[in-house]
């Protein structure tokens, strides 16, 4: 700390990392509390045929805090995304969550662990109302089997209240209990994105993860949506792991940034870290529009 | 009342429920095409092959005897015992349940992903496979299927509607029967779907595969559920044709009947599946009485059905209550 004043550059940042490093948790600038690492992705490689789209990436995600995977097109994010959500099997690598190597898994099951995701192009229930779509999001709470649900009519209407409940605190939470029963292929874009982002919560996930939230959104509704992922951080204490273009928005957001350029890693930090990681820069950064 | 119309009532009436067991048929199609996308035109040998294992069950009947005995020189043909309908109607649907498992898990599951037509293609396969199968298990003689169920003339609308109206209706006590329990199993999958935990699934797969994966659900166990259900369904309806006109090899064709049903109806649609099944069984009873009969020569309701389907396809391709076509540019 001392040496950090004493060079006079940014003792607060420069604090903060060297506790991250060592610590099992720490507190961040807001009064966060960041807890143990919950996930690690070790020497991950991805290919497809001939193509790789992960290289060897490491990375850890820890317990309350808002991680965020940028880079350039292409550069395998969603892929990383992906390889965390069961969708796809990396060809090398571990993945470790809660202490534990994860056996290669499919994405229901993953699901089922509590990592909750949202889709780049938007994956909702078109035919059913909000609420329906936002109760899909309890599947993995609900215990009640087939023969219970039609023999024990009781314990099935309690299980569904409940479940109900939580579904509703979720809408309301996101502010989008005007629509609770609009058919999903009815509503704009904008609102898709929250819905989705309602039903992924609904399931009360350990890890959310978030692939271009605000992708095609307008400067309001992109605000709208840094407000909810904040909040939802905020109250809930929910791990957030999310995949941006809007480099300004991640900036703002996000405890960390894992920078990747064509399947690999080329920087980790904290934003301000990374704004000034000469590599990110050249490959990233440099041609933004900052 | 004049005897002509009493005479159309009837036929109206008695169409109404031969379209309750089209209808039977179609529902298993709409099941499974609404969860997986595929036209399972093995329906009807399912409702074939659960009606043949259904009487053997119930017989004591030795399955593969045939083969057994050709291969061992033995001359098995029955336990010797006689199970209870009720028991058999359960063991059987055990069976179904084991079939929809062993569809799943050694036909589909390679096939995930593939165009309609491969699905379309591997149905049929499967409905050959499983005439064999029925055939071999059980024998391809006629049977007759008691399961207990009344039959014959109901005389109480008989002698109420010959008071009434001066002319006695004939109506089956068996249509009635299947007529309760169609609407009881169309109200039970309706709320199956709407109302638990797996139908609430079942509904997310059949929206968006990758969404319902992101929520937990295995769409693998949903298609194995969904084979038994529609399992379930065809069990019902073989019941309800085995009992009304024998249990025979014929019956897989009734199939091909719930296709102008599907038609009429729309192939996403439960509520559509009973509508069209109603508007094929009376528009065909009436066809051939109206006009069929005393201008055509008979024998229309081979085809009525058809030519009513294709009319449909030109004007309404959806169907009457399919999800429309919107192709967006």
């Amino acid at each position: 700390m001392s040496v950090a004043q004493a060079s006079g550059g940014q003792p607060g940042t420069m604090e903060r990392d060297s506790v991250k490093d060592q610590a099992d948790s720490y507190v961040t600038d807001d009064g966060r509390t960041i807890g143990p690492t919950v996930m690690e992705m070790k020497n991950i490689t991805l290919r497809f045929g001939g193509v790789e789209a992960i290289k060897d990436i490491s990375f850890d995600i820890r317990e309350g805090e808002i991680r965020a995977i940028i880079g350039p097109n292409g550069a395998g994010k969603s892929s990383m995304l992906n390889v965390i959500s069961g969708f796809y099997v990396p060809q090398e690598g571990e993945v470790w969550y809660k202490g534990a190597r994860r056996p290669p898994m499919k994405p229901f099951q993953v699901a089922q662990q509590g990592i909750a995701r949202t889709f780049q192009n938007i994956a909702l229930f078109e035919g059913m109302s909000v609420l329906d779509n936002v109760m899909t999001g309890r599947l993995t709470q609900m215990k009640s089997g087939l023969l219970a649900q039609s023999l024990w009519k009781g314990k099935a209407e309690r299980e569904e209240i409940e479940n109900r409940e939580i579904a509703e605190k979720v809408i309301d939470f996101l502010e989008i209990q005007a629509i609770r029963k609009t058919p999903v292929a009815r509503l704009p874009y904008g609102l898709k994105k929250r819905v989705e982002l309602a039903r992924a919560l609904a399931a009360e996930p350990t890890i959310l993860l978030l692939d271009e939230p605000m992708a095609g959104m307008n400067v309001e509704e992109k605000e709208d949506m840094s407000r909810f992922i904040l909040d939802v951080n905020d109250e809930f204490g929910t791990t957030i792991a999310l995949i941006e273009h809007d480099m300004g928005v991640v900036m703002d957001l996000s405890d960390r940034v894992v920078v990747m350029d064509y399947g690999r890693k080329i920087g980790d930090g904290s934003p301000h870290d990374v704004r000034n990681n000469q590599e990110v820069i050249d490959a990233y950064l440099g041609v933004a529009h900052e | 009342m004049p005897e002509q119309l009493a005479f159309t009532i009837e036929v109206f009436m008695n169409g109404l429920m031969a379209g309750v067991l089209y209808a039977l048929v179609a529902l298993g199609f709409v099941l499974i095409y609404k969860a997986s996308g595929i036209f399972n035109y093995a329906q009807g040998v399912m409702a074939l092959f659960a009606a043949l294992t259904l009487v053997g069950i119930m017989d004591g009947q030795v399955p593969f005897s045939h083969l057994i005995n050709a291969i061992l020189g033995t001359e098995v043909h029955h336990f010797g015992w006689h199970v209870p309908a009720f028991l058999a109607i359960l063991l059987t649907m055990v069976v179904m349940i084991v079939l929809a498992y062993c569809v799943q898990r050694f036909v589909f599951r390679y096939l995930v992903g593939q165009e309609p037509i491969i699905l379309f293609m591997a149905t049929i396969g499967l409905a050959y496979f499983l005439e064999g199968v029925g055939d071999l298990m059980w024998g391809s003689e006629i049977k007759t299927l008691d399961v207990g169920l009344p039959q014959g003339i109901n005389v109480w609308i008989d002698e109420f509607t010959f008071e009434a109206t001066g002319y006695g209706f004939f109506i089956d006590n068996l249509d009635i029967v299947a007529s309760i329990v169609a609407a009881i199993l169309v109200i039970g999958l309706v709320m199956f779907a709407q109302y638990t935990k797996q139908g609430r699934a079942m509904r997310a797969v059949a929206d968006d595969h990758q969404a319902a994966l992101s929520v937990g659900v295995s769409l693998n166990f949903i298609w194995i559920l969904v084979w038994s259900l529609a399992g379930f369904v065809a069990l019902v309806a073989g019941i309800m044709w085995g009992a009304k006109s024998g249990v025979q090899f014929s019956l897989s064709l009734i199939a091909l009947k719930a296709l102008p049903v599907l038609m009429l109806g729309g192939f996403t649609s439960i509520p559509g599946a009973i509508v069209g099944g109603l508007i094929i069984g009376v528009g065909e009873k009436l066809f051939e009485f109206l006009i069929g009969a005393p201008f055509l020569g008979g024998a229309t309701e081979n085809w009525f059905a058809y030519m009513l389907a294709l009319v449909f396809l030109v004007f309404r391709p959806q169907g009457l209550f399919g999800e429309k076509i919107i192709e967006r540019v």
